[in-house]
């Protein structure tokens, strides 16, 4: 009797362990293959002229430079509009809101906020910033603006972990030296937690990096060279996603798309190395 | 001359009372050690000196402290320059996560602008103070989190003195401490007393008795019986104080 339950215990054991293998070898699998294969399609394509020019229907060339610079302003400025936005927001939930439950309320909306699809952001996006507040079409501005809306809860969210690994004996030491709340926390906390927050900003870059539902009716899909960045806020221009999306749907361009997505795998990399080296040296102190 | 006195002094956190109608001096430039077991209000009382209770939502003080004769819980008085006055040091030694000289700055900094070399005087000030300067004068820009605690805690106590208050507040300094580092804190107490006034919360009779010249001892949120230090020890009025620093409880 005892004999044959250890055999069954064995075998179903070994069973789930044998599982657990396959279920890590196909995730890592397809990460790797899926990576794999758009740098095997896409970097062969990435030339200096891909990289440094617009594209010209004349010449009959493609190029991203203006996708990159939109890419590169439209995070610029979502990041101008959403940091003190999501950080003070945090703040405020962390250190000053005195109403438990209303905080409650406050963090579930953010969590639902944040669980959104992002189409319904551009749906909104356009209703709202296009629509009612008059600005006729879509720019890198209401796109900005509509990216902020989505990455707001990781900003707050990640800035609030950021906040509560403070230890509380910091604080004490400021307020028994005869420190004010906002001085306390302007020198003691926000630089304490300095590294989550930056770690959690990089992560809503990802993000906006990654974006193409939100600003595809949003921010447009222009491809016109507009290096002046308050006259680019005003036009409207595809990031490096939504260009991805066009040229499949538009021109059946699959190479170009292979090496926009190769740009793309290499400036998620580059952030996440980032990430690491920032909070590795604000670890230092 | 009494610096603190406290007259029928009561707190609550919510509807549990921690403090019931506290009466007690703290005479200038001595050592005052508040004893008694875990729970018994101790640092509650020490917290209410320099209104660190206030952070503490639900928590409500009936009764009067009075600090240089003035009501510190009075309407319009200023908890900032209270602190300023009646510093404090915790059981944690908890610099802040900035350089040596920086911490001693922070204070200050608060309270007053000052030149480059007058900070460095008042940083090298406070350090001798707390008996530190000799041992952090040339990494004065590292991190304070590169001391022993011992050397933490003395940073903290020299923190404390860099906004020259004139009372001192020590919640169980020396019991995250080994027994080298406490022997350091205790002569240095010896010496601070010349200047200031010392309040010390500890769980340790026997640095009470080595150090104090007043003890108080706190009993569920009772002061059981105050006095000078070596007539509480050696003939202690209350039954129940004599059952505690023999050992019968706590």
């Amino acid at each position: 009797m005892k004999r044959r339950l250890s055999i069954k215990r064995r075998v179903y054991s070994g069973a789930l362990t044998g599982f657990m293998y396959l279920a890590v070898g196909i995730a890592v699998a397809a990460l790797i293959g899926i990576i794999g294969f758009v740098l095997y399609r896409g970097l062969g394509h990435i030339t200096w002229e891909f990289l440094t020019t617009a594209r010209s229907a004349l010449r009959n060339t493609v190029g991203i430079l203006p996708n990159i610079l939109y890419t590169l302003y439209i995070i610029f400025t979502t990041l101008l509009i959403a940091l003190p936005l999501g950080i003070g927001a945090a703040i405020y939930l962390n250190e000053y809101a005195a109403k438990r439950r209303l905080v409650r309320f406050i963090e579930f909306v953010i969590e639902l906020l944040a669980g959104i699809p992002s189409i319904i952001f551009g749906l909104i996006g356009v209703l709202f910033f296009i629509q009612a507040m008059g600005m006729r079409r879509p720019s890198l501005l209401v796109g900005a603006l509509t990216l902020s809306i989505l990455v707001l809860p990781t900003i707050v969210r990640t800035t609030q972990e950021a906040l509560k690994t403070v230890p509380a004996a910091y604080r004490e030491g400021a307020f028994a030296l005869g420190a004010t709340k906002w001085y306390m926390i302007r020198t003691i906390i926000l630089p304490a937690s300095a590294d989550g927050i930056v770690g959690g900003t990089i992560l809503a870059v990802g993000r906006m990096v990654g974006e193409s539902a939100a600003l595809l009716f949003t921010a447009g899909m222009g491809y016109a060279l507009v290096t002046n960045y308050f006259e680019a806020l005003q036009t409207a221009g595809g990031t490096l996603t939504v260009m991805l999306f066009v040229y499949i749907t538009e021109h059946g361009d699959f190479d170009t798309a292979f090496a926009i997505a190769s740009v793309l795998l290499i400036i998620v990399l580059l952030l996440n190395i980032g990430v690491k080296l920032v909070k590795r040296r604000l670890k230092k102190i | 001359m009494n610096i603190i006195r406290t007259k029928d002094l009561s707190l609550f956190y919510g509807s549990f009372q921690a403090l019931r109608d506290i009466n007690l001096n703290i005479p200038e430039r001595e050592i005052t050690a508040l004893i008694g077991p875990s729970g018994c209000g101790k640092s509650t009382f020490l917290r209410t000196l320099n209104r660190m209770n206030d952070l503490i939502p639900g928590v409500k003080i009936t009764g009067q402290i009075t600090c240089h004769g003035e009501d510190i819980y009075a309407h319009g008085t200023d908890p900032i320059a209270l602190r300023k006055q009646v510093g404090m040091v915790f059981q944690k030694p908890n610099p802040f996560p900035m350089s040596i000289f920086d911490n001693i700055a922070y204070g200050p900094k608060l309270h007053e602008s000052l030149s480059k070399p007058d900070m460095a005087d008042l940083v090298e000030r406070s350090l001798r103070g707390a008996a530190l300067w000799d041992e952090v004068k040339d990494r004065l820009k590292k991190s304070a989190l590169s001391l022993s605690g011992g050397q933490q805690q003395r940073l903290c106590i020299a923190r404390a003195l860099s906004v020259s208050p004139d009372v001192l507040l020590m919640d169980e300094p020396t019991s995250a401490l080994d027994p080298a580092s406490t022997m350091k804190i205790e002569e240095l107490m010896g010496r601070l007393k010349q200047n200031y006034t010392v309040v010390i919360v500890t769980h340790n009779m026997q640095q009470a008795a080595r150090i104090s010249d007043r003890t108080a001892f706190f009993l569920t949120g009772d002061l059981v019986e105050t006095g000078r230090t070596d007539e509480v020890f050696s003939m202690p009025r209350d039954k129940r104080t004599e059952d505690y620093i023999t050992g019968r409880f706590g």
